[in-house]
């Protein structure tokens, strides 16, 4: 296999465990907003109690993808940063506010009106984040981002100020808020607390299905490309079988309170969903002007940073268990 | 306000803010690390309050921290795309590897945080442990990534696009070990003076709290010692900018005409029309001999390079005095401090020795944001020295502006944010006792 493919496995890698751990810690941000009835403050304690020791350590698989994207794949990343660069700005104020919130929030005393604030911009920024990440990849996805010679010709707005990247955009809040609800039910043994949980999760489910069906509509004119290219491959039919048998197993095992086996099913489909994009794409790191391999820096990177990967997983990989360990025994 | 000033505004903005966040994520781990040793190892509750005090300020710096460096790694492609589709690959490694210290540092934060009661007294303190060094390592990694833009290295140019690149040599590049010796130092001097300032000024009130008497002794053996060392690695970051960056040492020196037996310049203000720097005490020789260790060696002066390739001289110049005299009055507290201590065998405690401690204490930070005035804007127009100009780095992206005062608002808010919060939680006496059962709860 080429070694431009190894990075590009990597950083679907690094994408896919951003989406399930920091993904979910946004999720969280959105049903603190979103918490309701007489449990209102269980279940918020539940969700901080949840992300607390953890959401420094998820958040930091963004920063791999990114790190990896300017040395391995220079190009895009000028190219993405350039033509993207506004709602990436928005996703990065969302970022610093979502995570400072949630910290003042947890330090900030026990003063009602003070939490009340903190928890709000807390909760909005989890809105924000994962819409503009969603909107981003939905651009990428559409082949609206063109380049000639290495530079983008497109303007700044229209790559993704459109109704696919925005559709997308849901459809990534609503996967995030799927995941968090269905983890949260493992974060407390409290039964009447649980249900709220479960009851947040089957309706995130059905927000899901939904916003998927939205995307696949708008994809025959939003990203025409990938629409042919799933169509055409062999392998697009069974592929989305599996993903779709997956997400009705979730909402089974939802349905009869197998919470452990709902997380397995809830983790796998989001990865399906992240994957099935990736290959729908591929060889186009940015449809349709530039390939993984147009875009990737020269060999003698790409092996050393290889290396650095290899003997940073063993340092990082072992100390991620043992904090997982520590914190999420169940 | 042209579009390449807004993106170096913003860019000199969010580094002088991250820098401050970073500097207590590598440094406040130590003083934790060092006070909760005193507890285990003498039982001292002195020490276990502290760690669990410094813990909750160390929680909030770290977390705005974390968020202000995601932005500057999104704004190297946001602002200067053109440097990272050249340099990403370059000079990329020491961001690659910083990446691994991000995730050592972020999770075993997150076991010393959360893990008071869910991990055995030696694994709590190992956690801290690591937090340290993987803190340390993360500032080690980046200012590598940074001297690579001033002193290049690793890569050949060939019709404009680079070839031959090898990372390895990269990392090496001549400017590596000074400037990462005299950041980290820079982060242990600034940080610890900064703490022992805020507990001195408590213990001027409350001469027999404990609490502040230890906290002091820590926080100026780490910053102290580190001060002391300051003026050392400072000399050795100057002789390698003499010999790579020439332009830089002119500005810094005031120097506008070549010279042989180059006086050393303190104070004074470079005047650019006049070409000469007035008011500034001349120590004669003083320049070739700690750039060159030869009293007789010659210096090259700013009249050599073409106006368009110089850097702004009085801010350089004048960013570098205030940098080194906040080094030498933290380096004089030091010592003095040492002088006590050595004499009597106790914490120096006199209430003017502490006063003098409080009064010293925000140095360290100013010195640290001039010292990288000194070498960002010491390196203008370049943004890789000699090889890439600032202006050809910059996005197309109009507006620049926008974004500029949108994170300085947000910044802004966010520090007197973080100056509520520390007041509150971390700098209040506790009652030795009574607090550290109040801390459980
Ligand atoms: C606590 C902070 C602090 C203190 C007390 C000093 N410095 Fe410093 N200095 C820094 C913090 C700093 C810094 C902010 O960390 C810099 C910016 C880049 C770097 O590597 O360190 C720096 C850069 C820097 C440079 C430019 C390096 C370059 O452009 O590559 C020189 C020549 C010196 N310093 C010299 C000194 C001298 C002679 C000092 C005498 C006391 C001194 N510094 C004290
Ligand atoms: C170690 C990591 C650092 C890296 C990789 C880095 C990189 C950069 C880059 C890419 C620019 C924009 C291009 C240019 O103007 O040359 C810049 C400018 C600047 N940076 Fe840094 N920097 C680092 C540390 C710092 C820190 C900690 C400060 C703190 C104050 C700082 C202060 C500035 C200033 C003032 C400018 C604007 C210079 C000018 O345009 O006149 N830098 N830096
Ligand atoms: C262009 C320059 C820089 C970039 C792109 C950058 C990037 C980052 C990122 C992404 C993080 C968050 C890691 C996490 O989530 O845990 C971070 C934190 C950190 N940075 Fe920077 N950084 C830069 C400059 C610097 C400088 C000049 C230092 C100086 C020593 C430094 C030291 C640290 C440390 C120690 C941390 C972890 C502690 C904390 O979050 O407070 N960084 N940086």
């Amino acid at each position: 296999m080429p070694l431009e493919l190894w990075l590009a496995g990597v950083v679907m890698v690094s994408l896919n465990l951003y989406a399930l751990g920091a993904g979910a810690d946004f999720g969280g941000g959105v049903w603190d907003m979103l918490a309701r009835g007489p449990r209102e403050r269980a279940q918020r304690e539940t969700i901080a109690h949840a992300i607390g020791p953890i959401w420094e350590a998820n958040h930091v698989w963004l920063i791999l993808v990114i790190v990896l994207l300017f040395v391995a794949f220079p190009v895009a990343f000028a190219a993405l940063a350039t033509a993207l660069h506004i709602p990436l700005t928005l996703m990065l104020i969302g970022i610093v506010l979502r995570g400072s919130a949630f910290t003042f929030r947890g330090y900030g005393g026990q003063d009602d009106a003070v939490q009340r604030r903190w928890g709000r911009t807390f909760a909005m920024a989890s809105v924000v984040t994962p819409l503009m990440l969603g909107v981003c990849a939905g651009a990428v996805a559409s082949g609206a981002i063109r380049m000639r010679g290495g530079r983008v010709v497109t303007d700044f707005v229209s790559a993704w100020l459109a109704p696919f990247p925005l559709s997308i955009g849901l459809f990534t809040l609503a996967l995030f808020a799927f995941l968090a609800a269905v983890y949260l039910t493992l974060e407390t043994e409290d039964r009447p607390l649980q249900d709220d949980f479960r009851r947040r999760a089957l309706l995130a489910a059905l927000a899901v299905g939904a916003m998927a069906l939205v995307c696949f509509l708008l994809s025959s004119s939003g990203a025409p490309s990938i629409r042919r290219g799933l169509a055409r491959e062999w392998w697009s039919l069974p592929f989305q079988a599996v993903t779709g048998l997956v997400a009705a197993g979730a909402i089974g095992a939802l349905w009869t309170r197998r919470f452990p086996l709902a997380r397995v099913l809830a983790m796998a489909q989001v990865t399906l969903v992240l994957w099935g994009w990736g290959l729908a794409q591929f060889p186009y790191l940015i449809e349709p002007d530039l390939t993984f391999e147009a875009a990737a820096a020269p060999a003698t990177v790409l092996r050393p940073l290889l290396a650095a990967l290899g003997a940073g997983a063993v340092v990082a990989g072992p100390s991620l268990l043992y904090l997982y360990r520590v914190f999420k025994a169940r | 306000m042209s579009d390449l000033f807004a993106a170096r505004s913003q860019m000199a903005m969010s580094l002088a803010f991250h820098i401050v966040f970073a500097s207590a994520g590598i440094a406040m781990p130590v003083l934790m690390a060092v006070a909760e040793a005193l507890w285990l190892r003498q039982g001292d509750e002195a020490g276990r309050a502290l760690a669990r005090r410094w813990a909750k300020g160390t929680a909030i710096l770290f977390a705005v921290g974390a968020v202000s460096g995601t932005v500057l790694s999104f704004e190297l492609g946001l602002l200067w795309p053109a440097f990272m589709a050249f340099a990403g690959p370059v000079f990329g490694m020491p961001f690659a590897l910083e990446g691994f210290a991000f995730f050592v540092e972020a999770i075993f934060l997150g076991v010393y945080l959360y893990g008071w009661d869910r991990v055995s007294p030696r694994a709590h303190w190992l956690a801290g442990a690591m937090v340290a060094l993987s803190g340390t390592l993360s500032g080690i990694f980046v200012v590598i990534a940074n001297a690579w833009m001033n002193t290049p290295a690793g890569f050949r140019l060939e019709g404009g696009r680079v070839v031959e690149v090898e990372p390895l040599a990269a990392m090496a590049n001549s400017a590596a070990l000074s400037e990462a010796l005299h950041m980290t130092l820079a982060a242990f001097a600034a940080v610890g003076f900064a703490v022992a300032a805020i507990h001195a000024h408590r213990l001027r009130r409350e001469p027999r709290n404990l609490f502040h008497r230890r906290a002091v002794a820590i926080a100026l053996t780490v910053g102290g010692t580190a001060a002391l060392l300051q003026p050392l690695s400072g000399d050795l970051s100057a002789r390698v900018v003499a010999r790579s960056q020439p332009a830089k040492l002119a500005a810094l020196e005031g120097q506008f005409e070549t010279e042989r037996g180059a006086p050393l310049r303190i104070g004074g203000w470079p005047d650019e029309a006049a070409r000469r720097t007035r008011y500034a005490v001349e120590i004669p020789y003083g320049l070739s001999l700690l750039a060159f260790h030869d009293p007789h060696a010659e210096v090259r002066g700013l009249d050599e390079f073409a106006r368009a390739d110089r850097p702004p001289v009085a801010v350089v110049h004048v960013a570098f005095q205030v940098m080194v005299a906040c080094g030498a009055a933290m380096a004089l507290t030091a010592l003095v401090g040492a002088g006590l201590f050595l004499r009597r065998r106790r914490l120096p405690d006199a209430a003017w020795y502490l006063r003098l401690v409080t009064l010293t204490g925000p140095l360290g930070f100013v010195a640290m944001e001039a010292g990288w005035t000194v070498t960002e804007v010491g390196r203008q127009p370049w943004i890789v020295q000699g090889v890439m100009r600032t202006s050809e780095a910059v996005t197309p992206m109009p507006h620049l502006a926008f974004p500029f005062v949108s994170f300085t608002i947000l910044y802004l808010f966010l520090a007197a944010v973080v100056i509520v919060l520390l007041r509150r939680q971390v700098f209040a006496s506790p009652r030795l006792g009574a607090d550290a059962a109040a801390e459980k709860g």
